[in-house]
C-alpha cells in the first residue's frame, strides 16, 4: 500500500511538495503493514464475492466476446460464427443443428393479416411458435399473445390473455398480437447499439450476439412484442428445431432480447410462417405487399382493415379485419 | 500553454513539467490520506466496504444465473435498478446546479460548499452508471456501447445520448475537483482559466444529463404515463430539491465529524432554492394529476394503478402516498422560519424530501410506466432480495467514494492532517 522509505513528515498546504508521503504521525512501518494486510484482505473478500463470475469464461468464448456486429461480418466470418454456434448447441443441448442466413428476397415486403371473425382463441399459433422458434420450454414462451376480448369493445383494457376455459365463448372474440413489423419501429430507434434493425423485406431482426440486454426496446415497443431471456432457455434435445436462422430461431443466449421475425428462415424460402401453418381456422393471411396479386393485397383491397394503435404513427405491416 | 494574458498566473514550461512530476506524489498522498483515520473512520469504511461486497456478490450471482433472480418480467422490464438510476442522475445534476448562485452572484462563501456539491455529483454519477451496468443482461458486451470500437446508435437512441452525457459529466467534474484539490495540495492559487470555464460547462451539462434522462422515458409514445412534456421540467425541479438537500445533510455530517463548516449564508441560499423548486415540483405534480384524472382513459390507467390501485392490485399505492406525504411535509418544514437555522427542522425536512423524491422518481415513475402493460395486462412488481442487495451495494460504494473525496477536500481546505474523520 505505502512505501517504507517515505518520510513520516506532514504535508503542509502552502509548501510545494514533491512526491513525499505523509504518514501522519504514525510509525510508518506499522501503519503501512496494517494497510497492506487490510488491502490484501479486502481484495480476497472481493475475489470471493464475485466468484460466481468465474463460470463466465466457460459460457462465453473469446471468439464470442470479440465477435463483431452482424453487418460487419464477412462471408468467411459468418461461416466461422455459424460453425461455432452449431458446435455450442451440440455441446449445450445435445442437438445437431444447421444455422443458415437467408437474405431478404429482392422486391418483397412482407405483410400479415388476421381475420378476427375466424380466430377462435384455440392458441395453436402460440404453441407452433414455441416449437418452431426454440423457445424456453419452462415458461411456454411464445412471440404471440392471444387476447380474449369482450364483444362490443376493441379496448384492450377489457381483454385478457390468461383465460383457460374452453373457446370460443359466445360473448367474446379473440385477437392474437405479435410483432407488428412496424415501418417506423420505435424499438429500432431505442436500441443504443444498433443490435436491432429493419431488413429490406420489412422484418425487424435482432443480432442476439450483439444485444447488450438493456431492454430499452422492450420499454419502447407499444405492442408487447419483445421478450427478454431472463435465463438460459431449456429445451430437450429431441425438441430442438434443427432448421435454424442466425437472425431468427436459433437458440438465444441468456440476457438478450428476442422477437417475432415472421419466421424468416421459412418465409424467405417460400414457406409460410409456423403460426399460419398451425392455425386450424384459416384466420391468418401472409404474403408480399408488393405483389398486387397476393392474398394479403386482396385482403387490403377488399376488407375493412385496421391496425393496432394507429395513432402512434408506427405504421404496422400487420393488419386485422372482420368478415362482412 | 495558456492563452490568457494574465501573466502572473501563467505556468512557465518548467513549472508545468514540475506539475506533472508532482502528480504521482499527489495521488500517492491521496491514497494514504484516504486510508488514514481514527477508529470511527475505519468502522465506517469497513461497514461500507462490507455492504459493497454483499452487492458485488449478489450481482455476480445475477450475471451467472441470469436476470431471473430479479423480480422483473417481460411486463415490468425495468425495476429498482433503473428507478435508482433516475434518482442518482437527479442527485448528480442537483449537486452541481447549486453551483449557479455561487458564480451568478459571485458569492465567495458559497465556494466551500460548491466543491462538496461537485464531490456529491461525482459519487452520484458513479452510482447511476453502476445502476445501468447492473441492469444489463450482458455486461460482458459493454464495449459495444463505446464509440469507436462499438457501434453506437447516435443520434437517434436517447440511451446512447445518456451514456455520452453521463460520462462527459463525470469527466468534467473529476477535472474540476481534481484540479482544485491538486492546486490546494501544492499550496497554489488555482488558476481560474483552468476551472471556471469547466464549472460553467458543468452547469449546462447538469441540466442536459437530467433532461436527456427524462427524454429517455417521455420519448416513448407507447407508454402514455411517461409520454408527457412535463417530465423533463419535473425532473429538473425535483433535482433542485434533492441535490441541495443532500448537500445540506453532507455539510451537517462534515461539521459534526470534522468541524468543516461554511458560514450560514450558503445553507440559507440552498434552502431558498429548495423552497422554490419544491413548490414548482408540487405544482407540476398537481397539474399532472389533474390531466391524468380529469381526462381519464388510457392515459389515466397507470396513474389510477399508482395512486389508487386498479382491478384489485394495489402494489404501488403505499409507495406513492408515502412519497407525497414526505414531499408535502418536507416542503412545509422548509418553509418554516426555523429551517433557516441549524437545527433538527432543517435536517428532518432534507431527509423527508430526499426519500420522497427517491420514491417519486423511482418506484413511483419507472414501475407504473409498465403497469398496465402495453396490452393492458396488469402484472405487479416488487424488487427481489438480489435487487435490494445490489442497490444497497451501489449506494455503499457511492458513499465510500464520497467519503474519500470529502476527506481529501476537508484535509486540503482546512490544512489539518490526520485528525479528520469523515
Amino acid at each position: 500500500m505505502t512505501d517504507d522509505d517515505k518520510s513520516g513528515s506532514e504535508h503542509q498546504p502552502g509548501e510545494l511538495s514533491g512526491p513525499h508521503l505523509p504518514i501522519l504521525n504514525q510509525p510508518s512501518t506499522r501503519r503501512t503493514a496494517l494497510k497492506a494486510v487490510g488491502a490484501a484482505l479486502g481484495l480476497a473478500a472481493f475475489g470471493r464475492a464475485v466468484s460466481p463470475l468465474w463460470s463466465i469464461p466457460e459460457n462465453v468464448s473469446v471468439d464470442e466476446f470479440l465477435q463483431q456486429h452482424y453487418k460487419e461480418l464477412s462471408e468467411a466470418d459468418k461461416k466461422k460464427v455459424f460453425e461455432r454456434l452449431e458446435a455450442e448447441t451440440k455441446e449445450n443441448y445435445g442437438a445437431n443443428v444447421t444455422i443458415s442466413d437467408p437474405q431478404p428476397i429482392p422486391g418483397v415486403r412482407f405483410g400479415y393479416a388476421i381475420n378476427l371473425s375466424k380466430c377462435n382463441g384455440n392458441g395453436a399459433c402460440m404453441e407452433a411458435c414455441n416449437k418452431e422458434n426454440n423457445h424456453h420450454r419452462g415458461v411456454d414462451q411464445s412471440y404471440i399473445r392471444v387476447l380474449e376480448m369482450s364483444k362490443g369493445s376493441l379496448d384492450m383494457e377489457h381483454g385478457t390473455t390468461t383465460f383457460d376455459h374452453t373457446v370460443p365463448q359466445d360473448d367474446k372474440f379473440y385477437m392474437p398480437v405479435q410483432c407488428q413489423q412496424c415501418e417506423n419501429p420505435p424499438c429500432v430507434s431505442a436500441c443504443p447499439v444498433e443490435a436491432t434493425w429493419q431488413e429490406d423485406d420489412g422484418i425487424v431482426v435482432v443480432d442476439y450476439n450483439w444485444c447488450i440486454g438493456c431492454r430499452y426496446c422492450e420499454a419502447a415497443c407499444p405492442y408487447h412484442a419483445r421478450r427478454f431471456n431472463w435465463e438460459q432457455p431449456e429445451i430437450p434435445a429431441e425438441e430442438v428445431n434443427p432448421d435454424q436462422g442466425y437472425l431468427s430461431n436459433r437458440i438465444r443466449p441468456q440476457g438478450t432480447m428476442e422477437k417475432c421475425h415472421f419466421c424468416l428462415h421459412r418465409t424467405r424460402e417460400g414457406r409460410a410462417p409456423a403460426c399460419l401453418e398451425a392455425c386450424p381456422t384459416g384466420a391468418r393471411v401472409f404474403g408480399d405487399l408488393n405483389d398486387p396479386d397476393s392474398d394479403i393485397n386482396w385482403i387490403l383491397k377488399n376488407k375493412r382493415v385496421f391496425v393496432l394503435k394507429e395513432e402512434l404513427g408506427t405504421k404496422p405491416n400487420f393488419f386485422y379485419f372482420f368478415d362482412s | 500553454m495558456s492563452m490568457s494574458s494574465t501573466t502572473d498566473s501563467i505556468q512557465s514550461p518548467v513549472e508545468s513539467a514540475d506539475l506533472i512530476r508532482s502528480y504521482p506524489g499527489f495521488l500517492w498522498w491521496g491514497l494514504g490520506e484516504a486510508t488514514n483515520g481514527g477508529l470511527r473512520f475505519y468502522v465506517w469504511m469497513f461497514a461500507l466496504t462490507a455492504i459493497s461486497l454483499v452487492g458485488a456478490n449478489a450481482w455476480a450471482h445475477q450475471v451467472a444465473e441470469g436476470m431471473i433472480v430479479t423480480n422483473m418480467t417481460d411486463h415490468v422490464s425495468w425495476g429498482l435498478y433503473i428507478a435508482n438510476f433516475t434518482f442518482c442522475v437527479g442527485l448528480a445534476a442537483g449537486g452541481v446546479m447549486m453551483v449557479i448562485p455561487a458564480y451568478l452572484y459571485d458569492d465567495e462563501e458559497m465556494h466551500k460548499v460548491v466543491i462538496v456539491g461537485e464531490a456529491v455529483a461525482i459519487a452520484a454519477i458513479v452510482m447511476s452508471t453502476l445502476s445501468v451496468v447492473v441492469d444489463l443482461g450482458r455486461p460482458d458486451r459493454f464495449w459495444h456501447l463505446v464509440p469507436g470500437i462499438g457501434r453506437v446508435n447516435w443520434p437517434v437512441s436517447m440511451l446512447t445520448w445518456d451514456v455520452i452525457v453521463l460520462n462527459g459529466y463525470l469527466l468534467i467534474n473529476l477535472h474540476i475537483v481534481g484540479y482544485l484539490l491538486y492546486m490546494r495540495y501544492l499550496g497554489r492559487k488555482p488558476n481560474p482559466n483552468w476551472y471556471v470555464p469547466f464549472v460553467f460547462l458543468s452547469i449546462a451539462w447538469a441540466i442536459s444529463i437530467h433532461t436527456v434522462t427524462a427524454f429517455l422515458y417521455c420519448g416513448l409514445g407507447g407508454r402514455p404515463f411517461w409520454n408527457t412534456a412535463l417530465l423533463a421540467p419535473r425532473f429538473l425541479a425535483s433535482a433542485f430539491v434533492s441535490g441541495p438537500a443532500f448537500i445540506i445533510l453532507v455539510m451537517r455530517i462534515l461539521r459534526i465529524t470534522t468541524g468543516y463548516t461554511a458560514a450560514p449564508g450558503p445553507a440559507r441560499t440552498l434552502i431558498q432554492i429548495i423552497r422554490v423548486a419544491m413548490t414548482i415540483n408540487l405544482v407540476m405534480l398537481a397539474s399532472e394529476f389533474f390531466t391524468l384524472f380529469y381526462t381519464g382513459g388510457a392515459h389515466g390507467a397507470s396513474a389510477q394503478y399508482l395512486f389508487f390501485g386498479s382491478h384489485g392490485h394495489y402494489g404501488l399505492v403505499p409507495w406513492i402516498w408515502t412519497a407525497i406525504t414526505f414531499n408535502i411535509v418536507g416542503a412545509i418544514l422548509f418553509f418554516m422560519p426555523s429551517a433557516l437555522d441549524r437545527g433538527s427542522v432543517r435536517i428532518t425536512a432534507c431527509v423527508l424530501c430526499i426519500v420522497g423524491i427517491w420514491i417519486e422518481k423511482g418506484m413511483g415513475l419507472i414501475v407504473p410506466g409498465f403497469i398496465p402493460s402495453t396490452l393492458h395486462e396488469i402484472v405487479e412488481y416488487s424488487p427481489s432480495l438480489v435487487e435490494w442487495k445490489v442497490t444497497a451495494g451501489i449506494w455503499a460504494f457511492g458513499i465510500l467514494m464520497l467519503t474519500v473525496l470529502l476527506k481529501l477536500i476537508v484535509t486540503v481546505f482546512t490544512g489539518e492532517q490526520g485528525t479528520a474523520e469523515a
